[in-house]
C-alpha cells in the first residue's frame, strides 16, 4: 500500500494546532498526518496533551488554533457532529462519558442514527433492532436480541467498550481514533481488538491508535509518534519487514530529558510477619472461599482479569464491602471492620480502583484532598490549621514531584497521573500498616508509574504490608515480591516473583475451573 | 520554559463580576431607597430590617448545612411552625415558665432533626424526599393537641374553662429585648452566622460535611462517617429551625397556625442565594446573611415606596434569580470548593 501514491496521500492532517485552557497551553502547535491504511499510535505521558488534542479531532474544541485539512481542504471542526461528518469517529476512554444509561444497548448502539433523526426516537425496537444487530455484526458480537433490550447499565465495562466501538463502526469512518481502548479489556478480547484494527487498516481506514502500553506498538502500529509538553517530538514509520520500533527512543522522548532508568531491577524481599489473615472468605456469589496471608515487609501483587473478585477482596478488607462469608484477623486479632474509619484508624488504606468516582472531589484541592482522610492530624481540637494543611499539600508535591501550580490547585485540574500520585501519596503519609492499591496504574503514565511503584516498595521495606491489585502481569512483577493469581474469586497461583515467570502467571490466569 | 500567559481584561472584570456583584447589587439597592426615602436609612428602620431578616437568615443558615452535605431541608418552615405552637401550648396550656417553653421548643427541634437524619440515613430515603414527607407529617401534627386553632391567651378551652397560662414577658423579651442598642434576634443571628462560619470554614466537622456534598463515596473511602455527618447537618437544621421559631413566636405572641409556613421557601431561597456571594459556589454561611439581608432591604423598600403586598413575591423571586444568575450563567467557573479564607 506504501507505494499507491493515493493511499498515501495523507486523510487528514493537522498543521500546528495549538489549544489553551485559560493561562495554560496544553496543545503548543501540532502537526500530524494521518494516512488511509495506516495504523498510527500516539503515545505520551499524562499531561502531554493526549485527551486534549483528541477531543480537538473529535470537535469537542473548536476554538483551537492551527489549520486542520481533511483529504487536503481546510475544515472546521466546530461540533462533534461536524467531525462526524468529515467521516471522524472517536472512541473516548470514558466510557461513561459517551454511553447513555437508561437506553437499552439497541438504542445505544443506533444513537447516532437517533439523534441525526434517521431513526424515531421513541421506542420502537421493531425499527431499531435491525440496524442495531447489523452493527454488532460489524465486531461479530453475536448479541441476541435479549441482550440488545437490555439495559445498557448491565453490560460490562468490556462490552460497553465493545459496543462504542460497533457504534463508531458503524458511521463507516475515514478516520477512527481509539483512545487508551485496551485498558480495560482482558487478554482475549484485546486479541479481538488487535485483529480488528488489522482489517480497517486493510479496508483503508486511517486509525489513530492512543495507548500507554508500549508492548502493543509492535503488534498494532505502522508509525509511532510521541508527544510531549504540548508537540511531537519522535516520529518512526515502519513498513512489513522493518526493524522494529526503537523502544528506548520512544521511551526517552516520551519522559524528555529527565532521566530514563532502565526497568529497575527488583531486589526481592520475604516478609515474616502475618498481617492480614483470610480463612474462608468467598468473594464473589458463585466461588468456593479462599484462606490468605498478606505479610508484613513484602509486597503482595494479586493480579486477575476483570471480575476475578480483585476489588471485593481489597474493599472487604478496607470495610466499604462486607465479604460474603468468612473470617478475618489482623495481627493475629479478629478484625472485622463495619466502617471505612475503623479501617483507617487500624492503619488500613486503600487507594480505590476508580479514581474519579471514588477518589476525587469536584473542585476540592490538592491540600483538600490530601488532607480529608487525617483531617485530626492538621488540626487543634476539632480546629483546622490552614498552615498545617498547607504543609501536607506541599510535601505531597515536593515528596511526589506533583506537577501542580501549588497545593491549592484544584485536583482536578491536573493530569490523570499527578492525580493519581495525590491520591496514593496522601495515604503514605499516613505511616500505613496495609496499604492497598487496587489498579493504581490505571491511565498513568511510564514516570508517574516509576514513582508510584517506588514509594509502594518504600512503605513495603518500611514494614508495611502492600498489597497490589491489577490486571496487567507486567505491572505487577515491576512492582510485586510475590504474586497471587486470582481467577473467579479463587486464588489459583500464589508465588514469590523470582521463582515464576510469565507464561505461567499467564497460564494460570487464564485456566477457567 | 514559562509560556506567556495572558488573561484578557474581560476575563478580569467578570471575575470581579462574580465575586463582588452581588454585594454591590444589595449595595446600590440599599443606597438607592436611602436617598428616594428618607425614612429608609434611620437606626430604627435599619434594626427593624435586621430584625425581619433574623428568623429568615437562622433558618437559611440551618438549610445551608443541609445543603452543604448535598442535600436540602424542607422541613424547617414547620419545625419553625412547630416551635411556635409547642410555647405557645407549654405557657397557655400548662401555665410553665418562659425558659421551660425555650427548652421545649428547643427539644421540639432535635427531634424533628433526628428524624430527619433516621430516615435520610438509616432508611436511605432521599433528602428532600424525607424531609418533605417530614413537613407536611408535622404541619398535620402540630395541630392536633391544639384541635387545629390557634393558641392564645386567655383563649377559651373545649371544655368551657379558659385558658389558665399567657405568654411570660420574659419570653416575649426574646423578640423585644435589647443588648446595648441591639435587638436581641439580630444579636442571636450574628451569633449563629459566626458560629456557622466558624464549623463549615474553620473545622474539621464543617471540611467533612463539604467532602459529602462534593462526593459521599469518595468521603467514605477516606475512612469519613458519612452518615454520622449527614445526619449531623440535618440535626443543626432543626436545632437552627426551632431557633427561628421561636423568636417568631415571641414576634406574634401566640400560637398561630400558620406561622412558619412561609419561611421555608425564603430560607431556601437565601442559601441559595447565599451560593453565589463572593464567588464562592457553594453553600456558606455570610452568603446566607447577605441573602436574607438583601430579601429584607428590598421587601421594605417596596413597603415605604407603597407596593402592594403581591409584589413582594415577585421580588423575592428576582433576587432569586438575579442570585443564580451570577453563579451560572455569568461565572465561567465550575463549582469550587476550595477555600475562600
Amino acid at each position: 500500500m506504501a507505494d499507491d501514491p493515493a493511499a498515501a496521500a495523507p486523510v487528514l492532517e493537522l498543521d500546528g494546532i495549538t489549544m489553551s485552557f485559560d493561562a495554560n497551553e496544553v496543545l503548543k502547535g501540532v502537526t500530524l498526518a494521518l494516512t488511509a491504511g495506516r495504523v498510527t499510535a500516539l503515545l505520551g505521558a499524562n499531561g502531554a496533551g493526549k485527551s486534549t488534542l483528541i477531543k480537538v479531532l473529535a470537535g469537542v474544541y473548536p476554538d483551537h488554533g492551527g489549520q486542520i485539512r481533511v483529504a487536503g481542504s481546510p475544515m472546521v471542526m466546530e461540533s462533534p457532529m461536524a467531525a462526524a461528518r468529515h467521516g471522524i469517529q472517536t472512541v473516548h476512554q470514558r466510557i461513561d462519558e459517551t454511553i447513555v444509561p437508561g437506553l437499552t444497548v439497541a438504542e445505544n448502539l443506533v444513537f447516532e442514527e437517533i439523534i441525526r433523526g434517521e431513526l424515531p426516537a421513541v421506542r420502537s425496537l421493531r425499527r431499531l433492532l435491525p440496524r442495531a444487530r447489523q452493527i454488532a455484526d460489524i465486531l461479530d458480537l453475536g448479541w441476541s436480541n435479549a441482550v440488545l433490550t437490555k439495559d445498557v447499565f448491565e453490560l460490562g465495562i468490556a462490552d460497553s467498550q465493545l459496543l462504542l466501538l460497533a457504534r463508531a463502526l458503524g458511521q463507516h469512518p475515514r478516520v477512527l481514533v481509539l483512545d487508551e481502548p485496551t485498558s480495560t479489556l482482558s487478554a482475549a478480547e484485546v486479541e479481538r481488538l488487535f485483529a480488528l484494527v488489522h482489517r480497517l487498516r486493510d479496508e483503508g481506514v486511517a486509525i489513530l491508535y492512543v495507548t500507554h502500553r508500549l508492548s502493543e506498538l509492535h503488534e498494532v502500529a505502522d508509525e509511532v509518534v510521541v508527544l510531549r509538553d504540548g508537540r511531537i517530538h519522535n516520529r518512526q514509520v515502519r513498513q512489513a519487514g522493518d526493524a522494529p520500533f526503537d523502544m528506548p527512543a520512544v521511551v526517552r522522548s516520551m519522559l524528555g530529558e529527565s532521566v530514563v532508568t532502565a526497568s529497575h531491577e527488583l531486589t526481592e524481599v520475604r516478609g515474616e510477619r502475618v498481617a492480614i489473615e483470610l480463612r474462608d472468605v468467598r468473594l464473589l456469589s458463585r466461588c468456593e472461599p479462599i484462606d490468605l496471608d498478606l505479610r508484613y515487609g513484602e509486597v503482595t501483587g494479586i493480579v486477575g482479569l476483570i471480575g476475578a473478585g480483585k476489588s471485593e477482596l481489597a474493599r472487604g478488607i478496607f470495610g466499604a464491602e462486607r465479604f460474603r462469608s468468612g473470617t478475618m484477623r489482623l495481627d493475629g486479632q479478629p478484625y472485622a471492620p463495619r466502617h471505612t474509619s475503623e479501617a483507617v484508624r487500624k492503619g488500613i488504606y486503600l487507594v480505590p480502583e476508580d479514581r474519579a468516582a471514588e477518589a476525587m472531589l469536584p473542585g476540592w484541592s490538592l491540600t483538600w484532598t490530601a488532607t480529608l482522610p487525617f483531617l485530626a492530624s492538621v488540626s487543634r481540637g476539632s480546629m483546622l490549621s490552614t498552615a498545617r494543611e498547607g504543609k501536607v499539600g506541599q510535601a505531597m508535591i515536593d515528596d511526589f514531584g506533583v506537577v501542580a501550580t501549588g497545593p491549592s490547585q484544584p485536583l482536578d485540574s491536573l493530569s490523570g497521573g499527578n492525580q493519581q500520585k495525590v491520591v496514593v501519596g496522601r495515604w503514605m503519609h499516613g505511616s500505613p500498616r496495609v496499604l492497598l492499591l487496587d489498579e493504581p496504574f490505571r491511565g498513568v503514565d511510564i514516570g508517574a508509574r516509576g514513582d508510584i511503584s517506588r514509594k509502594a516498595r518504600e512503605q513495603s521495606a518500611a514494614g508495611a504490608c502492600v498489597v497490589v491489585l491489577s490486571s496487567d502481569v507486567e505491572e505487577i512483577r515491576e512492582v510485586a515480591d510475590r504474586i497471587v493469581v486470582l481467577v473467579e474469586g479463587e486464588v489459583r497461583l500464589d508465588e514469590y516473583t523470582t521463582e515464576i515467570d510469565n507464561d505461567a502467571i499467564v497460564t494460570s490466569m487464564s485456566e477457567v475451573a | 520554559m514559562p509560556e506567556v500567559t495572558r488573561v484578557s481584561t474581560l476575563d478580569r472584570i467578570r471575575d470581579a463580576v462574580v465575586r463582588y456583584g452581588f454585594v454591590a447589587v444589595t449595595v446600590v439597592l440599599f443606597a438607592y431607597f436611602a436617598l428616594s426615602e428618607p425614612a429608609f436609612a434611620t437606626s430604627s428602620s435599619i434594626f427593624t430590617m435586621l430584625k425581619f431578616a433574623a428568623v429568615t437568615a437562622i433558618l437559611g443558615l440551618g438549610v445551608t448545612f443541609t445543603m452543604v452535605v448535598g442535600g436540602l431541608d424542607m422541613s424547617v418552615g414547620s419545625t419553625a411552625g412547630l416551635a411556635v405552637q409547642l410555647a405557645a401550648m407549654t405557657m397557655v396550656f400548662y401555665n410553665l415558665t418562659g425558659p421551660t417553653a425555650v427548652v421545649a421548643v428547643i427539644v421540639g427541634g432535635l427531634v424533628v432533626g433526628l428524624l430527619n437524619a433516621f430516615l435520610i440515613v438509616v432508611c436511605r430515603i432521599p433528602d428532600l424526599l424525607a424531609t418533605l414527607g417530614m413537613m407536611f407529617v408535622i404541619q398535620g401534627a402540630k395541630l392536633i393537641p391544639v384541635n387545629g386553632q390557634s393558641v392564645s391567651s386567655g383563649m377559651v378551652l373545649r371544655n368551657g374553662s379558659t385558658a389558665p397560662g399567657k405568654f411570660t414577658p420574659d419570653f416575649l423579651k426574646i423578640d423585644r429585648g435589647f443588648v446595648g442598642p441591639v435587638p436581641l434576634p439580630v444579636v442571636i443571628m450574628l451569633v449563629l452566622v459566626l458560629l456557622s462560619w466558624f464549623v463549615l470554614a474553620r473545622t474539621t466537622w464543617g471540611r467533612v460535611m463539604y467532602a459529602i456534598g462534593a462526593n459521599p463515596e469518595a468521603a467514605r473511602l477516606a475512612g469519613v462517617r458519612v452518615g454520622l455527618y449527614h445526619g449531623l447537618a440535618y440535626v443543626i437544621s432543626g436545632l437552627f429551625a426551632s431557633v427561628g421559631g421561636l423568636i417568631l413566636v415571641s414576634r406574634i405572641g401566640q400560637g398561630d397556625v400558620n406561622a412558619g409556613s412561609s419561611s421555608l421557601l425564603e430560607a431556601i431561597a437565601v442559601a441559595l442565594v447565599g451560593t453565589s456571594v463572593l464567588g464562592l459556589a457553594k453553600p456558606n454561611a455570610w452568603g446566607t446573611l447577605v441573602g436574607a439581608l438583601l430579601v429584607a432591604i428590598v421587601l421594605t423598600g417596596l413597603t415605604m415606596k407603597g407596593a402592594q403586598y403581591y409584589h413582594q413575591d415577585t421580588a423575592k423571586g428576582l433576587v432569586l434569580l438575579v442570585a443564580l444568575l451570577f453563579s451560572f450563567t455569568i461565572s465561567r467557573r465550575k463549582v469550587r470548593y476550595t477555600p475562600a479564607t
